[in-house]
């Protein structure tokens, strides 16, 4: 048994799309396994220490309080987080969140919003919002899934050679409705505008990012034993089925 | 006002009520305000009373039902929409049909939706806008809180100058709106014992609008209304004009209230229950007054009503008894498990998510309505609707032991499940979104139980 550390990044501020789902299941599938999940709300002026937390989640927020986060995040936590990804630490971020992880966020307006340089990734507010049920086909840990949410973002984002996208759009818009790529990945770090909240309808996405935060726990790859997924498979049958369905 | 535009827009009507599209509610306004774009202010400036207009994310549609009986009850003749036909194409059609069928109307009070509203009131020119609260609902469709907050400000500022501004104290992003030029009354719940204890996860305002400090409160009610202020001292709630002294719960049958006004002493004992239904009946008196209804009948009048369509509506089925309590976002949606849990049986539960353009196409939403509550005191839950899967694995991750939880997509099939479940006479609780709602109230119309569509009697 051992007990997961979280670091929840403004919990307070980055909750618009009910992030408190994705944290909800994260504790719920350690639980089940007998593992358990602690979890440290990060605020604005906490700093944090690299090394103590094995998983950092960031959500998507209103554009002030957006704004708020971006200048903490650089000033106060920027840099223990970075060293914690280079010591092995996981991350999921989602939304504004994942604009966040990449080098800034330029408004329509001009005026640009620093971001934490975690993933590589540059975004660029559009002309409108994109916004609709999204389907991906998702690749991590050499495994193919598809993963299925909703979307609701003004940015464009860009990726780097830095990183590669989660996955590729089935349907929706993804990142920038051009290229067909959805959200980015390098390393643990892992990206996506896809909420819905995205963990419970993606439970094989959850389980990844467990086990890469176990792992971090525990200094070894541990078989995380398969869940009784039924109703989770159902529920992601029917959100796959309604972008064609309405 | 010259007859053509009128004449051509009410065959509008006709002919769509003739080919049997959707009874007509929004086109015939759509056809004046296209042919006449000044029709709608000129037919609102012949009514002596002029219009109010009440907008809200949570009860506008009871709000508007209690006022009206408010302002019916003191002999006035009073035009009026139904809930739904509130965009602006509705609210002209209402004025339209309600300008022929009453042409000695003396007011015409709409509910109006929240991102309609800005539209609306430079249409109508209104004499009277009651703004109750802003909550988070349906980010795929209104955007952002803060968007709706600045457009409202935008739309106080362009109101006749004689205009009155009725005005949720207990909301801070309302309170924000007051505007001390301006005719104002402030309404408020001053209640000890309705105290939370603490802000729901899904509170939305919660920030000082001058330096971004958490507001603390004294008195939490409902999500992020009651007794705030900023720590710093820049902002607090004001002093409420129109108070709610004393607010009794009276189960899930209702509320006992004594508010105090400017006009005096109000009691009422509306059939409504929950405290959200407190700030309705108390925004309602307030708007009452506004409007310059007299004091003395109100209490009775607004106790006298009827719940609206689907929002506290109880409806006989095979012996059961079903209360349908409409549920269309976080704030709303913890208030009805609230008042549920107020029934001390064990309780039946029908809860439905649908996600079509009037539900919301992004049901993440469930995420943060705190059910968890109910857990301990469910007898039986069936979950339904086009999303009930959704709804299935919100409850499995809040601990829900499974056996006692069924999934029925189809809403005709879980509503008889539902009340197979449960005892004769016993309650069957339904918690639809506003799609589901009207879905289930079909089958019950179909079915003998309810009433066709809500008419104002
Ligand atoms: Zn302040």
């Amino acid at each position: 048994m051992s007990v997961v550390r979280l670091g929840h990044l403004y919990p307070d501020e980055m909750n618009i799309y009910a992030d408190r789902g994705n944290i909800a299941v994260l504790d719920a599938r350690l639980r089940w396994r007998d593992h358990g999940l602690a979890v440290d709300a990060l605020e604005p002026g906490d700093r944090l220490e690299p090394g103590q937390h094995d998983l950092f989640y960031l959500g998507g927020g209103q554009d002030r309080d957006q704004a708020i986060v971006a200048r903490d995040l650089v000033a106060t936590k920027a840099a223990g987080l970075r060293a914690s990804v280079e010591g092995g630490a996981a991350v999921l971020c989602v939304c504004g969140g994942y604009q966040l992880a990449g080098h800034g966020y330029t408004a329509v307006d001009g005026s640009r919003m620093p971001g934490l340089g975690l993933l590589d990734l540059d975004t660029v507010a559009g002309p409108t919002r994109l916004i609709g049920d999204l389907v991906i086909e998702a690749e991590l840990d050499g495994e193919r899934h598809r993963v299925v949410g909703f979307e609701n973002h003004a940015g464009r984002t860009r990726l780097g050679p830095g990183a590669r996208p989660l996955g590729t759009v089935l349907s929706g818009h993804g990142n920038n409705d051009h290229d067909g790529g959805e959200g980015a990945v390098a390393g643990r770090v892992v990206g996506t505008y896809l909420h819905g909240p995205l963990l419970p309808k993606n439970p094989w996405l959850a389980d990844v990012i467990l086990a890469w935060a176990l792992e971090h726990r525990t200094g070894s790859r541990l078989d995380l034993p398969p869940l009784d997924d039924e109703l989770e498979r159902a529920a992601h049958e029917v959100a796959v089925g309604r972008p064609t369905r309405r | 006002m010259p007859a053509p535009a009128l004449t051509l827009a009410r065959a509008a009507g006709r002919l769509s009520r003739g080919l049997g599209r959707g009874g007509g509610t929004s086109l015939p306004g759509k056809v004046l305000l296209r042919l006449r774009p000044g029709a709608v202010a000129e037919l609102a400036a012949d009514l002596p009373r002029g219009a109010t207009l009440i907008s809200a994310t949570n009860g506008k549609t009871t709000t508007a039902r209690l006022t009206t009986a408010a302002a019916k009850g003191a002999g006035w003749r009073l035009i009026a929409n139904t809930a739904g036909a509130n965009l602006l194409s509705g609210v002209a059609t209402a004025l339209l049909d309600g300008v022929a069928a009453e042409p000695n109307a003396d007011a015409a009070l709409f509910e109006v939706d929240e991102a309609a509203l800005p539209e609306v009131a430079r249409q109508l020119q209104p004499r009277v806008v009651v703004l109750m609260n802003l909550f988070r609902d349906q980010l795929d469709r209104y955007g952002e809180l803060e968007r709706l907050v600045q457009d409202w400000a935008g739309m106080i500022d362009d109101l006749p100058s004689d205009a009155t501004l009725v005005l949720n104290a207990d909301d801070p992003a309302v309170a924000s709106l007051h505007d001390a030029r301006r005719k104002t009354l402030l309404f408020g719940l001053d209640d000890p014992w309705l105290a939370l204890p603490a802000l729901p996860h899904a509170a939305d305002s919660t920030r000082c609008r001058r330096c971004g400090a958490r507001l603390v409160y004294e008195q939490v009610t409902v999500g992020h209304m009651g007794h705030w202020a900023c720590p710093d001292g820049h902002l607090a709630r004001p002093q409420p004009d129109v108070r709610a002294v004393r607010v009794r719960l009276e189960g899930t049958e209702g509320l006992a209230l004594r508010v105090v006004t400017p006009a005096g002493e109000i009691e009422a004992t509306p059939r409504l229950p929950g405290v959200h239904n407190a700030y309705n009946v108390t925004a309602a008196i307030a708007a009452a007054l506004a409007m310059g209804v007299p004091a003395d009948g109100i209490g009775d009048a607004v106790g006298g009503a009827a719940a609206a369509f689907g929002r506290g509506e109880r409806v006989a089925l095979d012996g059961r008894e079903l209360v349908l309590l409409l549920a269309k976002n976080p704030a709303g949606a913890n208030e009805t498990v609230r008042t549920v849990l107020l029934d001390p049986e064990p309780l039946h539960l029908l809860i439905a998510l649908n996600d079509r353009t009037a539900d919301g196409h992004d049901v993440s939403w469930i995420w943060d309505v705190d059910y968890e509550p109910l857990l301990g005191r469910i007898a039986q839950l069936t979950v339904t609707g086009e999303r009930a899967h959704d709804l299935a694995l919100r409850f499995r991750y809040a601990g829900m032991e499974l056996g006692r939880l069924r999934v029925e997509p189809h809403l005709e099939r879980a509503m008889d499940a539902a009340v197979a479940d449960a005892p004769v006479g016993a309650t069957v609780y339904v918690l639809p979104t506003y799609t589901a709602m009207l879905g289930m109230r079909q089958v019950l119309v179909e079915r003998g139980a309810a009433a066709a569509f809500w008419r104002d009697g």
